[in-house]
């Protein structure tokens, strides 16, 4: 019985009481230290924040409703990963260059997610209040999750493949791997209202359906289980992380007029950071997938050109335009993914991954896809080199390319509007000459040089003799500057890289399965007995 | 799905990533070693930090501590996130057992007006206490050095956040759901005498730059001085004059305690037998520390406990002692 003056029932509280009451309350003004000491962060950047409590909760998830959630996701995702492996369904796959998209994804994209993991994770220790915090921190503990199960996943595949096995090796050393690694990086290193702009908003919600909705389809249309099972739980996050982008952005720009331009600013450099990163998914779904979901231009107009214009019509209330260099991104969709291709063609000896020319089927489909650009520029140059291979002159470039200093993508891209010259733009910075691929990038180093000059430009310092293993002696009279250079990053010259025909990875798949490596190209080894892929296998039981 | 596949006889090309295979040879890992081991970034970082120009984004110096190899800190619990939430929700089905089976009884409700207010007074505001260890256990994952320990510390974190949670609830299944005792609490957590000489060192931890000691300082200092002194010794009081429905609540923060302890422990003391030097900085802020927490929980445990209060802290403090000798600590 309830002692006196406690005997009405207990009030019965909804989520968002209950939310409140577990949540809002925790935090204190502190007396004893100064609130600038104990958050030291939050004043470099300029933005002005005058009631942290304004700060509406998108997800009201306690603690002990986030692991219940989670743990079944978990449960739920690693009976399919065990499953995955008892079963070998690494041999599942349409055929051995779709592990080619893989290699990206595991050397690329996992040490992304841990880099996210830590940037959120200083919000979660730096910002004031109570619900931006606990936000953060789940979100931090998020990351820390799509990295650990990217890794767990692939490491099946890594057992049988080669060039996955050096992931964060490589990640800090790869040349053209500096180009997601100084993205996230240069978000991490600035402040946090720059990161969180960065990251929940540009990247996650304006550009993150663009990674995940092709990246997974693709998965899932090429028979990779393991990829599609961690990849649509992750999506569940996802969600919850886009909607932390979007209320961020109205919190920023409510709590301060001034707060605008700033974030205005933000917008601009991490569309276009965030634009020029992810335009590597482009090579990715017109090269990489041996059966395609989409072309890029397809993609880029329906998850930027209408989503995204829909998203800045709506923020326009509040005084914010579309990323600035957004009509670049339109006018390259034509060319990015087939300029890419062919740098990383040229210089495939020196990448960690196998490259091939297109078949006729896909340049057939890319004629489809890209009428007014790909049989205009880009079918003379593949038949071109074609013709070299098969003349046993094969191209191959070998120097190592001129990197963008912002971007980090070799200088490849074409001015808008003229697809035959190359876009070179330059700036000066305390007596030096830095070069940029774009107009975009040109952008940003222009405002904040002094942060991008000390960007660690691979190809520069292969070149200056930094990236050499201890005891490499190059004066000996054997000195070979480039295989010391791969040996550096941890590729395997000949093994990871190189032609797609004749590597390890396209001789086991087909000792292996007994299927062809390369679906478009028929045998290369006798080992094949069955043509069909796993799909047309099954449908011809079914039938 | 029916496919034929001759994968009898495919003998892996390895049987674990190279980095694994460095450190353990190639055999199969565990999900705890390929989710843990050199995972963090270590080398060509691309630039300075807006927010610490003079170091790394990921930047070993961020402590005094110093180890040749960062992965000796390892979680003997090898929790992954995977693993991790499904722990805890596991241990979270029983818990919300037992606090359906107070609710639904009004136990804490029925309890008497004085031994209420006790509850009050002396447990609920420690969701601040855990509010802070919240902040402090945040700083060692975000400026700790290396995936053993910062992916652990992650974990801790959320973890403080849950513990302040269920703190909080008592509070709720006292009042009613009326939200009174959380904000009595947090005048009493901000203005009573009785609690602030503990909040003066909680917010001196805000203030500690060396994520290393202020791992010391919460985790293994103030964590076991307040632990079993909240949990145990006044918990026993409080049973002592109404039964044990409070207890029946803090059972579970001691055994994640207890069960957190394990990886405190471990990581002291791998962190000591690295280098003489290591073992007097440890040694010294443990011994810091444990002068200033101590003073500052003896308003609170007299009011709690009364004369017995000396006898409570004095325990406690024996107990931390043994425990840091255990480790190789000199305190």
């Amino acid at each position: 019985m309830a002692a006196e003056g406690n005997a009405k029932p207990a009030k019965k509280l909804s989520l968002k009481e209950n939310y409140a009451l577990l949540t809002r309350g925790l935090g204190w003004e502190p007396s004893y230290e100064k609130k600038e000491d104990i958050f030291r962060y939050i004043h470099f950047e300029g933005v002005k924040i005058h009631d942290w409590d304004k700060w509406e909760d998108p997800f009201r998830l306690t603690m002990d409703a986030y692991w219940k959630y989670q743990g079944e996701k978990e449960r739920k995702l690693y009976a399919i990963v065990d499953a995955f492996q008892q079963h070998n369904g690494q041999f599942n796959v349409t055929d051995a260059r779709y592990v080619q998209a893989l290699k990206v994804f595991i050397n690329g994209i996992t040490e992304l997610e841990y880099d996210s993991h830590r940037g959120f994770n200083i919000l979660a220790r730096e910002f004031p209040g109570v619900g931006p915090r606990i936000a953060a921190q789940m979100q931090s503990l998020d990351e820390l999750r799509h990295a650990t199960t990217q890794i767990h996943t692939i490491s099946q595949y890594a057992k049988y493949f080669t060039g996955m096995n050096e992931f964060p090796y490589q990640f800090d050393r790869v040349w053209y791997l500096s180009i997601p690694k100084s993205f996230f990086e240069d978000a991490v290193t600035s402040g946090p209202f720059e990161f969180i702009v960065a990251i929940s908003f540009a990247f996650e919600y304006v550009l993150t359906n663009l990674a995940f909705m092709p990246w997974m389809s693709g998965a899932a249309f090429n028979g990779d289980m393991a990829t599609v099972s961690f990849g649509f739980s992750a999506q569940s996050d996802e969600a919850r992380h886009m909607t932390l982008g979007i209320e961020v952005i109205k919190f920023l720009l409510e709590q301060d007029p001034g707060n605008v331009p700033l974030v205005q600013k933000w917008i601009d450099k991490w569309f276009w950071r965030g634009y020029r990163l992810l335009s590597l998914l482009a090579t990715m779904m017109d090269y990489m997938l041996p059966k395609r979901v989409m072309a890029w231009n397809e993609a880029w107009e329906i998850y930027y050109e209408q989503n995204g214009g829909a998203l800045f019509a709506d923020l326009a209330r509040y005084g914010i335009k579309p990323p600035k260099r957004a009509p670049e991104t339109i006018a390259e969709k034509g060319h990015v993914a087939h300029q890419m291709w062919s740098v990383f063609y040229a210089n495939r000896d020196a990448v960690g991954f196998q490259m091939w020319l297109p078949s006729d089927e896909e340049m057939a489909w890319m004629s489809e896809k890209y009428p007014d650009t790909f049989d205009q520029y880009y079918r003379p140059r593949y038949e071109y080199w074609k013709a070299q291979e098969a003349a046993g002159t094969p191209f191959r470039n070998t120097t190592l390319p001129q990197l963008c200093q912002v971007c980090q993508w070799p200088c490849l891209f074409t001015e808008s509007g003229d697809p035959t010259t190359l876009s070179l733009r330059e700036s000066e910075y305390r007596g030096q000459t830095f070069h940029m691929c774009s107009d975009g990038c040109k952008d940003i180093f222009d405002d904040t040089p002094e942060k991008y000059v000390h960007a660690w430009l691979p190809v520069h310092q292969i070149y200056q003799g930094n990236c050499f293993l201890p005891g490499v002696d190059p004066t000996a009279p054997d000195f070979n500057p480039m295989v010391e250079a791969l040996r550096y990053m941890g590729i395997k010259p000949g093994v990871d890289g190189g032609d797609f025909k004749g590597s390890a990875d396209a001789t086991n798949w087909e000792k292996w399965t007994s299927r062809p490596a390369n679906i478009h190209e028929g045998a290369y080894t006798d080992a094949v007995r069955d043509t069909a892929s796993p799909a047309d296998v099954g449908a011809r039981k079914a039938g | 799905m029916s496919v034929e596949i001759r994968t009898k006889g495919v003998k892996p090309l390895s049987n674990s990533f190279g980095h694994l295979q460095r450190r353990f040879g190639d055999k199969p890992a565990t999900r705890y070693q390929e989710a843990t081991y050199d995972i963090q970034s270590t080398a060509n970082f691309h630039y300075k930090p807006l927010w610490d120009p003079a170091r790394e984004m990921f930047d070993a110096r961020r402590t005094a501590v110093m180890m040749k190899d960062w992965y000796q800190l390892k979680d003997p619990r090898q929790f992954y996130y995977g693993n991790y939430t499904t722990t805890r929700a596991r241990q979270q089905d029983a818990i919300d057992r037992t606090l359906d089976f107070v609710e639904k009884r009004d136990l804490l409700r029925s309890l008497s007006q004085d031994i209420r207010e006790r509850i009050v007074h002396t447990i609920v505001p420690l969701r601040h206490y855990e509010w802070g260890a919240n902040t402090n256990s945040a700083h060692v994952s975000a400026y700790g050095y290396g995936t053993a320990i910062t992916s652990p510390a992650m974990m801790n974190t959320a973890d403080r956040l849950g513990m302040a949670q269920h703190i909080s609830r008592i509070g709720l299944l006292v009042d009613g759901n009326s939200g009174d005792s959380l904000l009595a609490a947090q005048a009493l957590w901000t203005g009573h005498a009785d609690w602030q000489p503990l909040r003066r060192e909680v917010e001196r931890m805000f203030v500690t730059r060396d994520w290393f000691e202020v791992f010391v300082a919460q985790l293994l200092v103030a964590d076991a001085l307040v632990y079993p002194l909240f949990f145990q010794q006044i918990d026993a009081a409080i049973a002592g004059a109404s039964g044990s429905a409070l207890s029946s609540l803090s059972d579970a923060l001691m055994r994640w305690y207890e069960e957190t302890a394990k990886w405190i422990d471990a990581v002291i003391k791998t962190a000591a037998a690295e280098s003489p030097e290591n073992k007097a900085l440890l040694s010294g802020w443990t011994v810091t520390w444990r002068n200033r927490l101590l003073p500052a929980l003896v308003p609170i445990a007299q009011r709690a406990l009364g004369n017995k209060a000396e006898d409570a802290l004095a325990a406690a403090a024996a107990a931390l002692d043994a425990r840091a000798a255990k480790l190789g600590l000199t305190v």
